[in-house]
């Protein structure tokens, strides 16, 4: 099977105190730590267990510059069979829907049964993989947290409310988008990156695909980010500043006020 | 201004408490206007759930099919496409259905789409200033979305507060025809409950809850001597499920349990909204995070700065020291 995976490398949202620049415009982006989008690792890793089930390549793609390689090396060491950047200033601003179009471009260059992508990043939004089916024209499910390859089709199952799980059969070739949670994504060590050092990282533009540049970038989208900024809070918690010792009895004294205390 | 629309689920007859949240939405985008409910499925149950709603909506779309009759959002897609009008806007709940419709239903429509809303600051004839948030909540932005073409929004679940509004008499009106075929390489198989796992985390007034700021699986024993002491018990967050350290049956949130205690302590819990979701009844919330920007300081009642590595073990010395047993 020819699985293409679809991830990004973003600011680590476990591991950063998002705060907001002087003029409010953006977040302060000094200092942040980046690291691969957490379930975009996940969908990396169910390909690669459905490629040692049932053969075929694994092949990593993000779209950026030349910082994203990180992630790209990451997921060769992790054992994807080749990786690929798509970068070009063309693409700058572009929304979720300039995204979708450059990795359709992309999909057609090759012959993909399956593609995966994370079931969303620190945007939220979700967004992606579903454009990409539509403008594709292939099956979608989305929040994937099993998969099973059956002939020419898959038995996936959806994270729906409550713990419930909805189970699909879906044709390929199709994309999902993959929950996190759905396998324990291998470990990577600095040793595993640095033997794939080496390997080499082709990187396309929008001319390699054949992107119309009227449908990416700042002026195709729809959707802009105008700024960010500090909602006007709701009351907030009470912050208690003592020492810890202090705090302890306090929290203590308050769950037994509750209730809490049986 | 475009034709304001909302998507509407059902079950057994009776709509989705998010239909509510969906009129007040709409009202914010025109509040001179009524919305327009769009319903898909079949049989009785589908003309149950339509009539229900002709005291909020101006009109109630049907959209009747043997083969919606469970909402595969494949299927539910593809008639939304025959039955919308062209540049009109659609509001759909940002739930596990919507996240499974709307990216693609935008592409079809050839509208634009904006996801997990929450809040609809301005409209005008070809812009809609939006609400949303970045980071796990830890940074909310502005988006002006271009309806021009039509839209397909969005929103969060619980954002949206419904409104008191004068009872009207909506018409209910059958646009099944406009679907002339349905076929989908995806089909619906069946629904697996979930687990219901060793401890009911349901039933228990008091919760110590634990999130990613555990760091490790054989830190979780940090949280059950403190649980045990207070006669509670441990449910946790998301990540603690992924990284396999707690069973899927104790998670809170909207992909797991939805809990009532009295008191409730966020362990080094962030306090994403699908979290949040699964905790009702208003719970005394206490939290604890290293993070002070942590999204759970804006809900709780009251926040300490701190690792829960740390805390957590002072504040179980503490009930020990209360209960007269001598601390460890």
């Amino acid at each position: 099977m020819e699985i293409l995976v679809c991830a990004r490398r973003v600011p680590d949202t476990s591991e950063n105190e998002i705060e907001l620049n002087a003029a409010a415009s953006d977040i302060e982006r000094d200092d942040l730590v980046y690291s691969i989008n957490e379930p975009d690792n996940y969908a990396v890793e169910e390909a690669l267990q459905i490629r040692d089930r049932v053969g075929g390549n694994v092949t990593v793609v993000t779209i950026g510059g030349e910082d994203d390689e990180e992630i790209l090396r990451r997921e060769l060491a992790m054992g994807a069979n080749q990786a690929v950047l798509i970068s070009d200033d063309a693409f700058a601003g572009s929304d979720g829907k300039g995204i979708a179009t450059v990795l359709k471009s992309f999909v057609q260059k090759g012959h993909y049964d399956l593609i995966l992508t994370g079931v969303q990043a620190h945007d939220g939004a979700a967004q992606v993989g579903g454009m990409l089916a539509a403008m594709l024209d292939y099956p979608f499910a989305s929040l994937v947290n099993s998969i099973a390859v059956e002939d020419k089709k898959l038995k996936v199952s959806r994270e729906i409310e409550g713990g419930n799980r909805e189970v699909n059969e879906i044709d390929l070739p199709c994309v999902l988008s993959i929950q996190t949670g759905i396998n324990e994504p291998r470990y990577v060590g600095m040793r595993g990156i640095r033997q794939v050092a080496s390997l080499p990282i082709p990187t396309l533009g929008a001319s390699d695909l054949g992107v119309d540049q009227g449908a990416v970038g700042q002026a195709a989208a729809k959707v802009t980010r105008i700024d960010y900024f500090v909602p006007a809070s709701n009351k907030g918690a009470e912050m208690l500043h003592g020492s810890r010792e202090a705090n302890a009895d306090r929290v203590l004294e308050l769950v037994a006020a509750k209730g809490g205390l049986k | 201004m475009a034709r304001t629309f909302i998507y509407v689920v059902h079950r057994n007859g009776v709509v989705d408490d998010s239909a509510a949240e969906l009129v007040a939405a709409a009202k914010r985008i025109d509040a001179s206007a009524t919305p327009t409910a769009i319903l898909t499925g079949w049989g009785t149950d589908l003309d149950a759930a339509c009539d229900s709603l002709r005291s909020s909506c101006g009109e109630i779309w049907k959209v009747a099919a043997e083969a919606l009759t469970y909402p595969n959002a494949e299927l539910v897609r593809q008639a939304l496409v025959s039955v919308l009008p062209r540049n009109s806007i659609l509001l759909v709940q940002h739930d596990h259905f919507g996240i499974d419709l709307s990216p693609g239903l935008s592409i079809k429509l050839d509208s634009a789409y904006v996801s997990d809303v929450l809040g609809i600051e301005s409209a005008d004839a070809n812009s809609l200033k939006l609400v949303r948030q970045e980071f796990g909540g830890q940074a909310s932005t502005h988006v002006r979305c271009d309806v021009s073409a039509g839209a397909v929004i969005n929103l969060r679940p619980g954002a949206f507060k419904p409104e008191q509004h004068g009872s009207i008499s909506g018409a209910v009106i059958d646009k099944s025809s406009a679907v002339v075929s349905l076929s989908s390489r995806r089909r619906y198989l069946e629904t697996i409950a979930a687990e219901s796992g060793d401890v009911d985390i349901t039933k228990h007034s008091v919760l110590v809850s634990i999130g990613r700021g555990i760091q490790e699986k054989d830190n979780v024993a940090i949280a059950e001597e403190l649980a045990e002491v207070l006669g509670a018990a441990v449910s946790c967050s998301r990540p603690v499920v992924d990284a396999k350290w707690m069973e899927k049956s104790r998670q809170v949130g909207s992909s797991g349990k939805t809990v009532k205690p009295k008191v409730y302590l966020a362990c080094g819990i962030s306090g994403a909204f699908q979290h949040l979701a699964g905790i009702k009844g208003n719970p005394f919330l206490i939290a604890i995070n290293k993070n002070p920007k942590a999204p759970i300081f804006q809900v709780a009642d009251v926040g300490i700065v701190d690792d829960v590595l740390e805390f957590l073990p002072e504040l179980t010395n503490k009930v020990r020291e209360l209960r007269g047993v001598a601390a460890k």
